[in-house]
């Protein structure tokens, strides 16, 4: 395998990273290329000013200024990531001060003093000799580099479930460049300050890593729009521990989509508030979806238009269900069950159940001749008691027969 | 030292019967099923956290300056191994699906859990038969013979009486007999042939159509009627199809509303797992309940023997069935009642 000179000038300039680095050199050198296009001392920098590896010790050049984010967009992976740590501890030595690549390779391979392993050293050397991570250059999971970065630890303290972050397309590359101190920590602390509590927020990072990569800026202009549009505190915190997403909406969009809901649903300011703190989803996705739904309470289960905003305030579900499945449902409870339009607005819970569970206990009922839905005649049963019931409740108090009848009964469909 | 989550996952090996509901995709119960059993291995509690040395540089709390820097070892837990970082301990449960059950139809589903699932490959090449109640209305004719779909012909149906039916399916049935002698492969002039014919121990070797062995009808209310089938080799299709013939016969239509399968092979709708039982414990509990009828399958399967070995197998099946007696007396007149028993055979040599 012959290594271009551009990689033998990088092994030589890190003389003592070679024994290291040999397994991983394949893999390097494409991508050192990338890093020596631009000019190596900010490469290296870039970085160092963001380290903060223990057992090696915090690194502060603020000589150097810290490179723009545009580490991100390059496309370096964990790979340099890595080379750049195996750096950090040689400086410790004070072995080489690598400023200029070029100068060392002048002078050729034979003027490259090692120390020898067989030489002897004082006890305070052997004490402050930093033995380099074994690092992986690169890996399919983040294990190997928990234990070592501050970041990673500290999200697994607070629940962040790394094992689901991983398998997403680039949030691990994303999550081991982040820096605990200058990205995270300020974050968090102002999901704090929102009122999150503290047990959501692993959840709300595990649904949602880019919260940590929005701008602090933005972050504080949503959460002032919601609250000109008179949410009040409490309801952004459990809008935010909802709908994680949400505030990496820009302001525009969250706009757009409340003025959307004022007018299509024709509520009051107060009942839009209500239904979007109780589902702040609505607020995150697209608005065909909703759209159609709405048609088709409309146009094809023929509710008017104060029993479709009655069914929407009270199970906004409705809103973002399947559209099949909604149809399934409505055509068993309006045209096998006889219930008319009036009953289900009455109770819209029916609308959000399970398919077969209405099946089930209904013709349950109708086999035991207890199928009354009508609420002038004797006997009759509500639809969100036929629903929301569990079993054993349901068969003795409702079908007034035994769980086993009814399992019984299950067997016979 | 096993884990509760190693202890849990080995009980998890073996056959056991599920009540598919009308409506539901048979891949859809076998993947809830699947998920079922891993939520609750992986709600095992994880074990305990590794503990790396750590080498830290801690002064030596003298007053000789920082140059005094000692590294100590610790032991400290490693986060490596956290279950947030390593994801759940179980990926995968095998969990296979035994005779398949198409979504318009309803009843039992064999599932096979672990190493079950050998022993469900030796159920599907067993002769069982399966048993299915059938449910017709006349007065239609769709396009896909089911009562959902377009309708394609409408017909009286007042001249149908239940003789006439019974009749019908007296016809069906004899067809189907002379089509388990022609696919049983055996030449019934001979005695052991014969004797065989007689006790209802006849099957079809190889590939062969779906044959029906046994056929009546349990519920005549025009236009609605039922039928009970024992098939071999079926799909839902042909059952509804067969109900489509049958008001075809009797010069009018029919159309089927219900396809239920009541048994497949040894496992009845008893003892099935209706929706709510789903759960990891009732699985296992039907497991342990199938335990035995698990064996007999493996030992048939592993002991099933070519075409040449008549004569033992017949005088073996008929030990065993003397043994375990007749218990389902009600659809025995018309059907062999052999093939829902899983047959011991023993190795050859009582020839």
């Amino acid at each position: 395998m012959q290594l271009c000179r551009r990689c033998v000038s990088l092994l030589l300039s890190r003389p003592l990273l070679s024994a290291a680095l040999q397994p991983s050199t394949h893999t390097l050198h494409q991508r050192s290329h990338h890093i020596l296009l631009q000019p190596p001392v900010h490469s290296l920098t870039q970085r160092h000013s963001r380290e903060t590896w223990t057992p090696c010790g915090r690194r502060n050049l603020s000589d150097h200024q810290a490179a723009s984010p545009d580490v991100y967009n390059n496309k370096t992976d964990l790979a340099e990531r890595e080379a750049e740590k195996h750096i950090v501890p040689f400086e410790n030595l004070n072995v080489h001060q690598i400023s200029n690549q070029e100068s060392l390779s002048d002078m050729g391979l034979d003027a490259v003093v090692r120390p020898s392993p067989l030489q002897e050293i004082s006890e305070e050397e052997a004490v402050q000799i930093q033995v380099p991570s074994a690092l992986p250059p690169d890996s399919f999971t983040l294990k190997p580099y928990v234990d070592q970065s501050e970041t990673l630890s500290k999200l697994v303290q607070l629940g962040v479930n790394l094992w689901e972050l991983e398998q997403r397309p680039n949030v691990g590359s994303m999550l081991v460049r982040l820096d605990f101190h200058a990205d995270v920590a300020p974050k968090l602390l102002f999901l704090k300050d929102l009122g999150v509590e503290e047990s959501k927020l692993g959840t709300i990072l595990t649904k949602n890593p880019f919260i940590l990569t929005e701008s602090l800026d933005n972050l504080e202009a949503r959460v002032s729009y919601l609250k000109t549009k008179k949410f009040s505190q409490e309801s952004v915190a459990v809008m935010v521990s909802k709908a994680p997403y949400l505030l990496n909406f820009s302001v525009e969009r969250l706009d757009n989509r409340l003025g959307f809901f004022q007018k299509q649903l024709g509520l009051s300011a107060e009942k839009t508030r209500n239904v979007v703190t109780r589902l702040p989803k609505l607020l995150c996705r697209s608005l065909e979806p909703i759209k159609e739904n709405l048609k088709v309470c409309e146009l094809e289960f023929g509710f008017r238009g104060n029993e479709i905003q009655h069914i929407v305030t009270t199970v906004p579900k409705v809103l973002i269900a399947n559209k099949r499945k909604l149809t399934q449902i409505f055509d068993f409870v309006h045209n096998t069950m006889d219930v008319p339009h009036s009953l289900i607005a009455k109770f819209p819970q029916v609308l959000n159940a399970k398919f077969l569970r209405i099946k089930e206990r209904h013709l349950f009922l109708e086999y035991l001749g207890r199928a009354q839905y009508q609420p002038s005649q004797p006997n009759y049963i509500s639809l969100d008691r036929l629903v929301f019931l569990p079993d054993d409740v349901f068969c003795s108090d409702v079908a007034l027969a035994t769980l086993e009848d009814f399992e019984r009964f299950q067997k016979t469909l | 030292m096993t884990t509760k989550a190693a202890r849990l996952f080995r009980r998890m090996d073996g056959l056991f019967a599920v009540y598919k509901p009308q409506g539901v995709h048979w891949k859809l119960i076998r993947d809830t099923i699947e998920s079922n059993l891993l939520k609750e291995l992986n709600s095992c509690p994880p074990p305990a956290p590794q503990l790396a040395v750590k080498f830290q540089l801690l002064s030596s709390g003298e007053n000789n300056g920082s140059k005094d820097l000692i590294l100590s070892p610790s032991m400290l837990p490693s986060l490596a191994n956290h279950p947030l970082v390593t994801g759940p301990q179980f990926h995968k449960v095998h969990v296979g699906v035994g005779h398949r059950l198409d979504a318009f139809s309803s009843g039992v589903l064999v599932l096979g859990v672990g190493k079950g699932n050998y022993v469900l490959e030796h159920l599907c090449k067993s002769h069982v038969t399966r048993d299915y109640t059938l449910e017709g209305e006349f007065g239609r004719a769709t396009d896909d013979f089911s009562d959902t779909t377009r309708v394609i012909e409408k017909t009286t149906y007042d001249h149908v009486t239940q003789d006439k039916l019974e009749r019908v399916l007296a016809m069906i049935q004899g067809a189907n007999q002379k089509a388990l002698i022609t696919y049983s492969q055996m030449d019934l002039r001979t005695q052991e042939a014969y004797e065989l014919a007689v006790k209802g121990l006849l099957y079809p070797h190889g590939k062969s159509p779906p044959i029906l062995t046994g056929l009546r009808c349990i519920h005549f209310n025009p236009p609605h009627f039922t039928l009970e089938v024992q098939c071999v080799n079926e799909t839902q299709k042909y059952l509804r199809k067969l109900i489509h013939e049958v008001g075809l016969e009797l010069r009018s239509s029919a159309v089927c509303s219900g396809v239920r399968r009541t048994r497949d092979g040894p496992f009845k709708a008893e003892n099935a797992l209706t929706r709510q039982h789903w759960t990891a414990d009732c699985i296992i509990q039907a497991i342990a309940h199938f335990r035995k009828t698990t064996r007999k399958i493996r030992k048939s399967g592993m002991y099933r023997q070519t075409d040449g070995q008549l004569n033992s197998s017949a005088k073996i099946q008929e030990q065993i069935r003397s043994e375990i007696g007749q218990s389902d007396q009600e659809h025995v007149e018309l059907t062999s009642p052999t093939s829902d028993r899983i047959v011991d055979r023993v190795a050859p040599g009582t020839g």
